[in-house]
Protein backbone atom coordinates (compact mmCIF):
# COMPACT_ATOMS: atom_id res chain seq x y z
CA UNK A 1 0.00 0.00 0.00
CA UNK A 2 2.65 2.56 0.95
CA UNK A 3 5.48 1.07 -1.14
CA UNK A 4 7.50 4.24 -1.99
CA UNK A 5 7.41 5.08 2.22
CA UNK A 6 10.99 6.13 3.14
CA UNK A 7 12.29 4.04 6.09
CA UNK A 8 15.56 4.93 7.66
CA UNK A 9 17.89 2.04 9.81
CA UNK A 10 17.38 5.15 12.62
CA UNK A 11 14.01 4.58 13.24
CA UNK A 12 13.51 0.88 14.34
CA UNK A 13 11.44 0.58 16.88
CA UNK A 14 11.68 -3.55 17.62
CA UNK A 15 14.44 -5.88 16.27
CA UNK A 16 14.95 -9.09 16.21
CA UNK A 17 18.23 -11.13 15.88
CA UNK A 18 18.82 -14.34 15.28
CA UNK A 19 15.35 -15.95 17.37
CA UNK A 20 15.75 -19.73 18.54
CA UNK A 21 12.65 -21.16 20.51
CA UNK A 22 12.58 -25.04 20.36
CA UNK A 23 9.61 -27.27 22.13
CA UNK A 24 11.52 -30.49 22.87
CA UNK A 25 12.72 -31.57 19.59
CA UNK A 26 10.09 -29.28 17.61
CA UNK A 27 12.58 -26.47 16.54
CA UNK A 28 9.74 -23.83 15.85
CA UNK A 29 12.01 -20.35 15.29
CA UNK A 30 15.40 -21.34 13.85
CA UNK A 31 17.71 -18.30 13.99
CA UNK A 32 14.47 -15.65 12.62
CA UNK A 33 15.62 -12.00 12.39
CA UNK A 34 13.19 -9.14 12.04
CA UNK A 35 13.08 -4.88 12.13
CA UNK A 36 10.18 -2.90 12.23
CA UNK A 37 10.12 1.18 11.91
CA UNK A 38 8.29 3.73 13.14
CA UNK A 39 4.98 3.70 11.63
CA UNK A 40 5.49 0.99 9.25
CA UNK A 41 3.43 -1.48 9.24
CA UNK A 42 4.62 -5.49 8.98
CA UNK A 43 2.39 -8.07 8.19
CA UNK A 44 3.87 -11.64 8.83
CA UNK A 45 2.90 -14.25 6.69
CA UNK A 46 3.06 -18.13 7.76
CA UNK A 47 1.56 -21.62 7.84
CA UNK A 48 -0.05 -22.73 10.86
CA UNK A 49 2.02 -24.05 13.28
CA UNK A 50 5.33 -22.39 11.70
CA UNK A 51 5.80 -20.68 14.58
CA UNK A 52 4.25 -16.62 14.25
CA UNK A 53 2.51 -16.73 17.48
CA UNK A 54 5.37 -18.34 19.46
CA UNK A 55 7.53 -15.28 17.74
CA UNK A 56 4.80 -12.47 18.74
CA UNK A 57 4.97 -13.76 23.01
CA UNK A 58 8.43 -14.02 23.14
CA UNK A 59 8.45 -10.17 21.74
CA UNK A 60 6.25 -9.05 25.04
CA UNK A 61 7.86 -11.40 27.60
CA UNK A 62 5.26 -13.81 27.25
CA UNK A 63 7.30 -16.73 26.49
CA UNK A 64 10.63 -16.94 27.20
CA UNK A 65 13.25 -17.55 24.05
CA UNK A 66 15.94 -20.30 24.05
CA UNK A 67 18.82 -17.67 22.44
CA UNK A 68 18.32 -14.56 20.31
CA UNK A 69 17.90 -11.15 21.19
CA UNK A 70 14.81 -9.20 20.81
CA UNK A 71 14.99 -5.02 21.03
CA UNK A 72 12.00 -3.22 21.68
CA UNK A 73 12.44 0.52 21.03
CA UNK A 74 16.25 0.03 22.31
CA UNK A 75 15.54 -2.02 25.35
CA UNK A 76 16.75 -5.30 25.14
CA UNK A 77 13.44 -7.24 26.40
CA UNK A 78 15.51 -10.60 27.63
CA UNK A 79 17.63 -8.43 29.82
CA UNK A 80 14.56 -6.11 31.77
CA UNK A 81 13.73 -6.96 34.99
CA UNK A 82 9.40 -7.61 35.50
CA UNK A 83 8.52 -4.12 36.78
CA UNK A 84 10.74 -2.40 33.59
CA UNK A 85 8.87 -5.06 31.40
CA UNK A 86 5.77 -3.82 32.52
CA UNK A 87 5.99 -0.93 31.56
CA UNK A 88 7.51 -1.17 28.49
CA UNK A 89 4.49 -2.97 27.90
CA UNK A 90 2.55 0.32 28.54
CA UNK A 91 3.72 1.22 25.14
CA UNK A 92 2.93 -2.60 22.81
CA UNK A 93 -0.88 -2.97 22.43
CA UNK A 94 -1.80 -6.39 21.41
CA UNK A 95 -4.73 -7.37 19.87
CA UNK A 96 -5.26 -11.39 20.78
CA UNK A 97 -6.37 -13.80 18.15
CA UNK A 98 -9.44 -14.75 19.92
CA UNK A 99 -10.00 -11.45 21.34
CA UNK A 100 -9.34 -12.14 24.96
CA UNK A 101 -11.87 -9.76 26.62
CA UNK A 102 -12.10 -10.63 30.12
CA UNK A 103 -15.41 -11.71 30.39
CA UNK A 104 -16.38 -11.99 34.17
CA UNK A 105 -16.06 -8.20 33.14
CA UNK A 106 -18.18 -5.12 31.48
CA UNK A 107 -16.90 -3.76 28.14
CA UNK A 108 -15.97 -0.86 30.47
CA UNK A 109 -14.18 -2.78 33.26
CA UNK A 110 -12.37 -4.65 30.56
CA UNK A 111 -11.03 -0.66 29.26
CA UNK A 112 -10.56 0.67 32.70
CA UNK A 113 -8.09 -2.83 33.39
CA UNK A 114 -5.22 -1.06 31.73
CA UNK A 115 -5.63 2.53 32.34
CA UNK A 116 -5.74 1.17 35.89
CA UNK A 117 -2.87 -0.21 35.84
CA UNK A 118 -0.99 2.47 34.10
CA UNK A 119 -2.49 5.43 35.92
CA UNK A 120 0.44 7.77 36.26
CA UNK A 121 1.10 7.24 32.21
CA UNK A 122 -2.39 9.16 32.37
CA UNK A 123 -2.49 11.34 35.09
CA UNK A 124 -2.97 14.28 32.32
CA UNK A 125 -5.99 12.64 30.85
CA UNK A 126 -8.95 13.97 32.33
CA UNK A 127 -10.85 10.89 33.89
CA UNK A 128 -10.49 7.34 33.31
CA UNK A 129 -14.58 7.19 31.71
CA UNK A 130 -13.69 9.68 29.47
CA UNK A 131 -10.81 7.79 27.91
CA UNK A 132 -13.13 4.84 28.00
CA UNK A 133 -15.51 6.51 26.33
CA UNK A 134 -13.66 7.95 23.28
CA UNK A 135 -11.92 4.23 23.02
CA UNK A 136 -14.91 3.04 22.41
CA UNK A 137 -16.16 5.92 20.38
CA UNK A 138 -12.99 5.24 17.76
CA UNK A 139 -14.27 1.62 17.36
CA UNK A 140 -18.13 2.65 17.14
CA UNK A 141 -18.90 0.74 19.86
CA UNK A 142 -19.76 3.85 22.61
CA UNK A 143 -23.44 2.14 23.32
CA UNK A 144 -21.74 -1.42 24.51
CA UNK A 145 -20.20 0.07 27.20
CA UNK A 146 -22.54 -1.79 29.82
CA UNK A 147 -22.33 -4.63 28.09
CA UNK A 148 -20.73 -8.36 29.03
CA UNK A 149 -18.31 -9.98 26.51
CA UNK A 150 -20.86 -12.78 26.23
CA UNK A 151 -23.53 -10.59 24.78
CA UNK A 152 -20.90 -9.41 21.30
CA UNK A 153 -21.16 -10.72 18.29
CA UNK A 154 -17.11 -11.91 17.38
CA UNK A 155 -16.79 -8.47 15.49
CA UNK A 156 -17.56 -6.08 18.01
CA UNK A 157 -15.43 -8.59 20.25
CA UNK A 158 -12.73 -7.72 18.22
CA UNK A 159 -13.40 -3.78 18.16
CA UNK A 160 -14.07 -3.51 21.91
CA UNK A 161 -10.21 -5.62 22.08
CA UNK A 162 -8.61 -3.18 19.92
CA UNK A 163 -9.76 -0.43 21.97
CA UNK A 164 -8.66 -2.37 24.90
CA UNK A 165 -5.26 -2.56 23.14
CA UNK A 166 -5.23 1.24 21.95
CA UNK A 167 -6.26 2.61 25.24
CA UNK A 168 -2.95 3.25 26.14
CA UNK A 169 -2.23 5.11 23.52
CA UNK A 170 1.22 1.96 22.38
CA UNK A 171 3.75 2.92 20.31
CA UNK A 172 3.67 -0.94 18.96
CA UNK A 173 0.74 -2.73 18.10
CA UNK A 174 1.33 -6.62 17.77
CA UNK A 175 -2.18 -8.54 16.16
CA UNK A 176 -2.28 -12.13 16.25
CA UNK A 177 -4.85 -12.94 13.44
CA UNK A 178 -6.91 -9.80 13.42
CA UNK A 179 -9.68 -11.21 10.75
CA UNK A 180 -9.45 -14.81 11.88
CA UNK A 181 -12.64 -16.30 12.54
CA UNK A 182 -14.95 -13.32 11.18
CA UNK A 183 -16.92 -13.06 8.10
CA UNK A 184 -15.35 -11.16 4.94
CA UNK A 185 -17.66 -8.14 5.63
CA UNK A 186 -16.37 -7.72 9.54
CA UNK A 187 -12.76 -8.46 8.41
CA UNK A 188 -13.10 -5.50 6.18
CA UNK A 189 -14.09 -3.43 8.49
CA UNK A 190 -11.30 -4.19 11.13
CA UNK A 191 -8.66 -3.70 8.53
CA UNK A 192 -10.22 -0.57 7.93
CA UNK A 193 -10.11 0.14 11.46
CA UNK A 194 -6.39 -0.90 11.98
CA UNK A 195 -5.40 1.89 9.09
CA UNK A 196 -7.62 4.48 10.55
CA UNK A 197 -6.08 3.56 13.90
CA UNK A 198 -2.32 3.64 11.79
CA UNK A 199 -3.02 7.04 10.28
CA UNK A 200 -5.05 8.34 13.93
CA UNK A 201 -2.05 7.26 16.46
CA UNK A 202 1.28 6.77 13.68
CA UNK A 203 1.64 3.44 15.91
CA UNK A 204 4.13 1.22 14.13
CA UNK A 205 2.06 -2.28 13.56
CA UNK A 206 3.54 -6.34 13.22
CA UNK A 207 0.40 -7.83 11.97
CA UNK A 208 0.46 -11.80 11.72
CA UNK A 209 -2.17 -12.99 9.57
CA UNK A 210 -2.89 -15.37 7.01
CA UNK A 211 -5.40 -13.06 5.16
CA UNK A 212 -3.99 -12.12 1.51
CA UNK A 213 -6.62 -9.56 1.56
CA UNK A 214 -5.79 -8.17 4.77
CA UNK A 215 -2.02 -8.19 3.67
CA UNK A 216 -2.81 -6.66 0.42
CA UNK A 217 -4.55 -3.26 2.09
CA UNK A 218 -2.75 -3.27 5.31
CA UNK A 219 1.21 -4.21 4.55
CA UNK A 220 4.10 -1.88 3.86
CA UNK A 221 6.16 -4.58 3.85
CA UNK A 222 5.66 -8.26 4.08
CA UNK A 223 8.14 -10.85 5.88
CA UNK A 224 7.22 -14.60 4.63
CA UNK A 225 8.29 -16.90 8.15
CA UNK A 226 9.36 -20.69 6.46
CA UNK A 227 10.91 -23.27 8.30
CA UNK A 228 11.40 -21.09 11.78
CA UNK A 229 13.15 -18.54 9.36
CA UNK A 230 11.91 -15.34 7.77
CA UNK A 231 12.69 -16.86 4.87
CA UNK A 232 11.85 -13.50 2.55
CA UNK A 233 11.24 -10.39 3.21
CA UNK A 234 9.69 -7.20 0.59
CA UNK A 235 6.33 -5.17 -0.39
CA UNK A 236 3.46 -7.28 -1.40
CA UNK A 237 3.87 -6.50 -4.96
CA UNK A 238 7.44 -7.73 -4.79
CA UNK A 239 6.10 -11.41 -3.43
CA UNK A 240 3.19 -11.65 -5.31
CA UNK A 241 5.54 -11.56 -8.03
CA UNK A 242 7.91 -14.31 -7.13
CA UNK A 243 8.06 -17.52 -8.79
CA UNK A 244 9.70 -19.95 -6.11
CA UNK A 245 6.66 -22.22 -5.49
CA UNK A 246 7.35 -21.84 -0.93
CA UNK A 247 6.50 -18.18 -1.79
CA UNK A 248 3.22 -18.59 -4.64
CA UNK A 249 1.59 -20.80 -1.89
CA UNK A 250 0.75 -17.99 0.13
CA UNK A 251 -0.81 -16.04 -2.80
CA UNK A 252 -2.53 -18.82 -4.32
CA UNK A 253 -6.12 -18.29 -2.79
CA UNK B 1 7.30 -55.79 33.02
CA UNK B 2 5.61 -53.07 31.30
CA UNK B 3 2.84 -53.21 34.15
CA UNK B 4 5.91 -52.14 36.71
CA UNK B 5 6.90 -48.84 34.18
CA UNK B 6 3.73 -48.05 34.34
CA UNK B 7 3.01 -47.73 38.19
CA UNK B 8 6.93 -45.68 37.52
CA UNK B 9 6.02 -43.69 34.93
CA UNK B 10 2.54 -42.76 37.53
CA UNK B 11 4.34 -41.95 40.37
CA UNK B 12 7.15 -40.04 38.43
CA UNK B 13 4.15 -37.80 37.38
CA UNK B 14 2.52 -37.65 40.92
CA UNK B 15 5.76 -36.47 42.48
CA UNK B 16 6.51 -34.41 39.41
CA UNK B 17 2.78 -32.89 40.56
CA UNK B 18 3.65 -33.05 44.27
CA UNK B 19 6.79 -30.70 43.46
CA UNK B 20 5.15 -28.09 41.05
CA UNK B 21 2.24 -27.77 43.92
CA UNK B 22 5.25 -26.98 46.43
CA UNK B 23 6.66 -24.55 44.16
CA UNK B 24 2.77 -22.97 42.84
CA UNK B 25 2.44 -22.65 47.17
CA UNK B 26 5.91 -21.61 47.55
CA UNK B 27 5.01 -18.47 45.17
CA UNK B 28 1.94 -17.76 46.62
CA UNK B 29 3.48 -16.83 50.12
CA UNK B 30 5.86 -14.97 48.20
CA UNK B 31 3.71 -13.16 45.87
CA UNK B 32 0.78 -12.72 48.88
CA UNK B 33 3.04 -10.06 50.95
CA UNK B 34 4.40 -7.97 47.96
CA UNK B 35 3.00 -5.00 46.96
CA UNK B 36 0.51 -3.66 45.30
CA UNK B 37 -1.54 -5.53 46.71
CA UNK B 38 -5.53 -6.26 44.59
CA UNK B 39 -7.83 -4.98 47.67
CA UNK B 40 -10.65 -4.47 45.00
CA UNK B 41 -10.39 -7.89 43.72
CA UNK B 42 -10.18 -9.54 47.01
CA UNK B 43 -13.22 -8.38 48.53
CA UNK B 44 -14.68 -9.11 45.12
CA UNK B 45 -13.65 -13.29 45.97
CA UNK B 46 -14.31 -12.85 49.27
CA UNK B 47 -18.68 -12.19 48.44
CA UNK B 48 -18.24 -14.60 45.58
CA UNK B 49 -16.94 -17.31 47.81
CA UNK B 50 -18.27 -16.31 50.74
CA UNK B 51 -21.99 -15.30 50.22
CA UNK B 52 -22.30 -17.04 47.53
CA UNK B 53 -21.45 -20.06 49.30
CA UNK B 54 -23.39 -19.25 52.47
CA UNK B 55 -27.17 -20.75 50.96
CA UNK B 56 -25.12 -24.23 50.25
CA UNK B 57 -23.49 -24.63 53.08
CA UNK B 58 -26.48 -23.30 55.24
CA UNK B 59 -29.32 -26.26 54.09
CA UNK B 60 -26.06 -28.60 54.06
CA UNK B 61 -25.27 -27.79 57.89
CA UNK B 62 -29.10 -27.88 58.54
CA UNK B 63 -29.93 -31.52 56.86
CA UNK B 64 -26.77 -32.75 58.90
CA UNK B 65 -27.77 -31.13 62.07
CA UNK B 66 -31.32 -32.09 62.01
CA UNK B 67 -30.36 -36.36 60.58
CA UNK B 68 -27.59 -36.31 63.23
CA UNK B 69 -30.07 -35.66 65.62
CA UNK B 70 -33.03 -38.27 64.25
CA UNK B 71 -30.39 -41.17 63.83
CA UNK B 72 -28.78 -41.15 67.04
CA UNK B 73 -31.94 -40.30 68.99
CA UNK B 74 -33.45 -44.05 69.02
CA UNK B 75 -30.39 -45.53 70.22
CA UNK B 76 -29.55 -42.74 73.08
CA UNK B 77 -33.08 -43.36 73.69
CA UNK B 78 -32.55 -47.11 74.47
CA UNK B 79 -29.46 -46.59 76.80
CA UNK B 80 -31.38 -43.74 78.47
CA UNK B 81 -29.24 -41.23 77.24
CA UNK B 82 -31.84 -38.43 75.33
CA UNK B 83 -30.28 -35.41 77.85
CA UNK B 84 -26.65 -36.22 76.19
CA UNK B 85 -28.07 -35.19 72.17
CA UNK B 86 -26.79 -31.51 72.73
CA UNK B 87 -23.51 -32.42 73.64
CA UNK B 88 -23.23 -35.07 71.50
CA UNK B 89 -24.30 -33.57 68.41
CA UNK B 90 -22.50 -30.42 69.40
CA UNK B 91 -19.02 -31.87 69.63
CA UNK B 92 -19.26 -33.83 66.66
CA UNK B 93 -20.35 -31.28 64.54
CA UNK B 94 -18.20 -28.51 65.73
CA UNK B 95 -14.76 -31.21 65.70
CA UNK B 96 -15.61 -33.17 62.96
CA UNK B 97 -18.43 -32.80 60.86
CA UNK B 98 -18.91 -29.11 60.29
CA UNK B 99 -15.21 -28.14 59.33
CA UNK B 100 -15.06 -31.31 56.77
CA UNK B 101 -18.20 -31.42 55.53
CA UNK B 102 -18.57 -27.71 54.29
CA UNK B 103 -14.53 -28.14 53.28
CA UNK B 104 -15.93 -31.00 50.98
CA UNK B 105 -18.82 -28.26 50.05
CA UNK B 106 -16.86 -26.11 49.18
CA UNK B 107 -14.22 -28.07 47.17
CA UNK B 108 -16.96 -28.73 45.29
CA UNK B 109 -18.38 -25.22 44.57
CA UNK B 110 -15.37 -23.03 44.89
CA UNK B 111 -11.99 -25.26 43.89
CA UNK B 112 -14.11 -26.08 40.71
CA UNK B 113 -15.23 -22.85 39.93
CA UNK B 114 -11.65 -21.82 40.29
CA UNK B 115 -10.34 -24.80 38.18
CA UNK B 116 -12.88 -24.01 35.24
CA UNK B 117 -12.55 -19.94 35.80
CA UNK B 118 -8.92 -19.87 35.52
CA UNK B 119 -8.76 -22.81 32.93
CA UNK B 120 -11.08 -21.07 30.57
CA UNK B 121 -9.23 -17.82 31.12
CA UNK B 122 -5.75 -19.48 30.14
CA UNK B 123 -7.31 -21.39 27.19
CA UNK B 124 -8.55 -18.10 25.74
CA UNK B 125 -5.52 -15.97 26.39
CA UNK B 126 -7.06 -13.50 29.41
CA UNK B 127 -4.73 -14.53 31.70
CA UNK B 128 -1.83 -13.99 28.73
CA UNK B 129 -3.89 -10.35 28.26
CA UNK B 130 -3.58 -9.19 31.68
CA UNK B 131 0.09 -10.42 31.57
CA UNK B 132 0.15 -8.08 28.75
CA UNK B 133 -1.27 -4.77 29.98
CA UNK B 134 1.14 -5.12 32.54
CA UNK B 135 -0.67 -6.83 35.43
CA UNK B 136 1.08 -9.66 37.43
CA UNK B 137 -1.63 -12.41 36.88
CA UNK B 138 -0.73 -14.57 39.56
CA UNK B 139 -0.88 -11.62 42.18
CA UNK B 140 -4.20 -10.78 40.37
CA UNK B 141 -6.09 -14.25 40.23
CA UNK B 142 -4.44 -16.16 42.24
CA UNK B 143 -3.26 -14.53 45.29
CA UNK B 144 -6.63 -12.88 45.92
CA UNK B 145 -8.71 -16.28 45.45
CA UNK B 146 -6.72 -18.15 47.76
CA UNK B 147 -6.70 -15.17 50.38
CA UNK B 148 -10.52 -15.30 49.63
CA UNK B 149 -11.18 -18.72 50.43
CA UNK B 150 -9.02 -19.20 53.33
CA UNK B 151 -10.53 -16.48 55.10
CA UNK B 152 -14.15 -17.34 54.04
CA UNK B 153 -13.97 -20.99 55.20
CA UNK B 154 -13.93 -20.55 58.98
CA UNK B 155 -16.25 -18.37 58.41
CA UNK B 156 -19.12 -20.67 56.18
CA UNK B 157 -17.85 -23.33 58.40
CA UNK B 158 -19.08 -21.51 61.86
CA UNK B 159 -22.17 -20.47 60.22
CA UNK B 160 -22.89 -24.12 58.85
CA UNK B 161 -21.84 -25.45 62.55
CA UNK B 162 -24.32 -22.92 63.90
CA UNK B 163 -27.77 -23.51 61.45
CA UNK B 164 -26.61 -27.47 62.19
CA UNK B 165 -27.13 -27.07 66.10
CA UNK B 166 -30.35 -25.39 65.40
CA UNK B 167 -31.24 -27.99 63.03
CA UNK B 168 -30.55 -30.43 65.67
CA UNK B 169 -32.69 -27.83 68.22
CA UNK B 170 -35.71 -28.36 66.01
CA UNK B 171 -35.58 -31.88 66.04
CA UNK B 172 -34.85 -31.97 69.85
CA UNK B 173 -37.46 -29.49 70.49
CA UNK B 174 -40.46 -31.65 67.91
CA UNK B 175 -39.69 -34.77 69.39
CA UNK B 176 -38.64 -34.15 73.06
CA UNK B 177 -40.03 -30.95 73.92
CA UNK B 178 -36.51 -29.25 74.62
CA UNK B 179 -36.21 -25.76 75.00
CA UNK B 180 -34.07 -23.44 72.85
CA UNK B 181 -32.23 -22.37 76.46
CA UNK B 182 -32.03 -25.62 77.83
CA UNK B 183 -30.46 -27.10 74.37
CA UNK B 184 -27.98 -24.57 74.06
CA UNK B 185 -26.83 -24.34 77.50
CA UNK B 186 -26.36 -27.84 77.17
CA UNK B 187 -24.35 -27.14 73.45
CA UNK B 188 -22.08 -24.32 75.50
CA UNK B 189 -21.41 -26.49 78.66
CA UNK B 190 -20.30 -28.96 76.35
CA UNK B 191 -17.63 -26.93 74.09
CA UNK B 192 -14.49 -26.58 75.24
CA UNK B 193 -11.89 -24.22 74.48
CA UNK B 194 -9.90 -27.02 72.73
CA UNK B 195 -13.08 -28.04 70.48
CA UNK B 196 -13.47 -24.51 68.83
CA UNK B 197 -10.02 -23.64 68.36
CA UNK B 198 -8.28 -26.54 66.97
CA UNK B 199 -11.38 -26.56 64.44
CA UNK B 200 -10.99 -23.14 63.30
CA UNK B 201 -7.54 -23.42 62.45
CA UNK B 202 -8.38 -26.59 60.31
CA UNK B 203 -10.91 -25.18 58.67
CA UNK B 204 -8.01 -22.27 57.74
CA UNK B 205 -5.90 -24.86 56.02
CA UNK B 206 -8.99 -26.83 54.01
CA UNK B 207 -9.52 -23.24 52.51
CA UNK B 208 -5.74 -22.47 51.51
CA UNK B 209 -5.95 -26.43 50.36
CA UNK B 210 -9.07 -25.47 48.25
CA UNK B 211 -7.63 -22.52 47.02
CA UNK B 212 -3.98 -23.05 46.05
CA UNK B 213 -5.20 -26.75 44.35
CA UNK B 214 -8.10 -24.97 41.95
CA UNK B 215 -5.58 -22.04 41.16
CA UNK B 216 -3.04 -24.60 40.14
CA UNK B 217 -5.01 -26.83 38.32
CA UNK B 218 -6.65 -23.52 36.44
CA UNK B 219 -3.30 -21.28 36.15
CA UNK B 220 -2.00 -24.33 34.29
CA UNK B 221 -4.94 -25.95 32.70
CA UNK B 222 -4.00 -27.83 29.04
CA UNK B 223 -5.11 -26.32 26.21
CA UNK B 224 -8.98 -27.13 24.99
CA UNK B 225 -12.53 -27.10 26.55
CA UNK B 226 -11.56 -31.07 27.56
CA UNK B 227 -8.38 -29.14 29.46
CA UNK B 228 -10.68 -26.77 31.48
CA UNK B 229 -13.34 -29.79 32.06
CA UNK B 230 -10.05 -31.74 33.55
CA UNK B 231 -9.30 -28.83 35.41
CA UNK B 232 -12.19 -28.32 37.10
CA UNK B 233 -12.62 -32.30 37.99
CA UNK B 234 -8.98 -32.73 39.28
CA UNK B 235 -9.07 -29.63 41.30
CA UNK B 236 -12.30 -31.23 43.12
CA UNK B 237 -10.86 -34.73 43.08
CA UNK B 238 -7.13 -33.62 44.80
CA UNK B 239 -8.41 -30.98 46.87
CA UNK B 240 -11.06 -33.38 48.20
CA UNK B 241 -8.23 -35.88 48.91
CA UNK B 242 -6.38 -33.35 50.64
CA UNK B 243 -8.99 -32.45 52.91
CA UNK B 244 -8.58 -35.85 54.31
CA UNK B 245 -4.99 -35.96 55.00
CA UNK B 246 -5.17 -32.55 56.24
CA UNK B 247 -7.72 -33.33 59.02
CA UNK B 248 -5.77 -36.71 59.95
CA UNK B 249 -2.87 -34.27 60.51
CA UNK B 250 -4.83 -31.75 62.27
CA UNK B 251 -6.72 -34.39 64.66
CA UNK B 252 -3.40 -35.91 65.44
CA UNK B 253 -1.71 -32.44 66.01
CA UNK B 254 -5.15 -31.90 68.42
CA UNK B 255 -4.57 -34.79 69.93
CA UNK B 256 -1.16 -33.73 71.36
CA UNK B 257 -1.88 -30.37 71.96
CA UNK B 258 -5.53 -30.58 73.53
CA UNK B 259 -6.58 -32.99 76.06
CA UNK B 260 -9.51 -34.70 73.89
Amino acid sequence: MNDDKHISNQDIVLEIKDLHKSFGDNHVLNGFNLTLHQGENLVIMGKSGSGKSVMIKCLVGLMEADSGSISVMHNDITALDQRALDILRADIGFLFQGSALYDSMTVRENLEFPLRRHSKKNDNHTNTETLVIEALDNVGLKDAIDLMPSELSGGMQKRVALARALILKPKIMLYDEPTSGLDPITAKEIILLMQDIQNTYGTSSLIITHDVDCARVISDRMLLLIDGKDYVLGTFSELSKQEDPKIKAFFKQ
Amino acid sequence: MSGLHHIKAQLDSFLIEIGDISYFSARFFKEAFKRPFEFKEFLNQCYNMGNKSLMLVGITGFIIGLVLTLQTRPTLMEFGAVSWIPSMVSISIVREIGPILTALVCAGRIGSGIGAELGSMRVTEQIDAMEVSGTNPFKFLVVTRVLAVTLMLPLLVIIGDAIALFGSFLVENAKGNVSFILYFNQVFDALKFGDIMPATIKSLFFGLAIGLVGCYKGYYCEKGTAGVGRAANSAVVFASLLLFIIDFIAVFVTDIFFDL
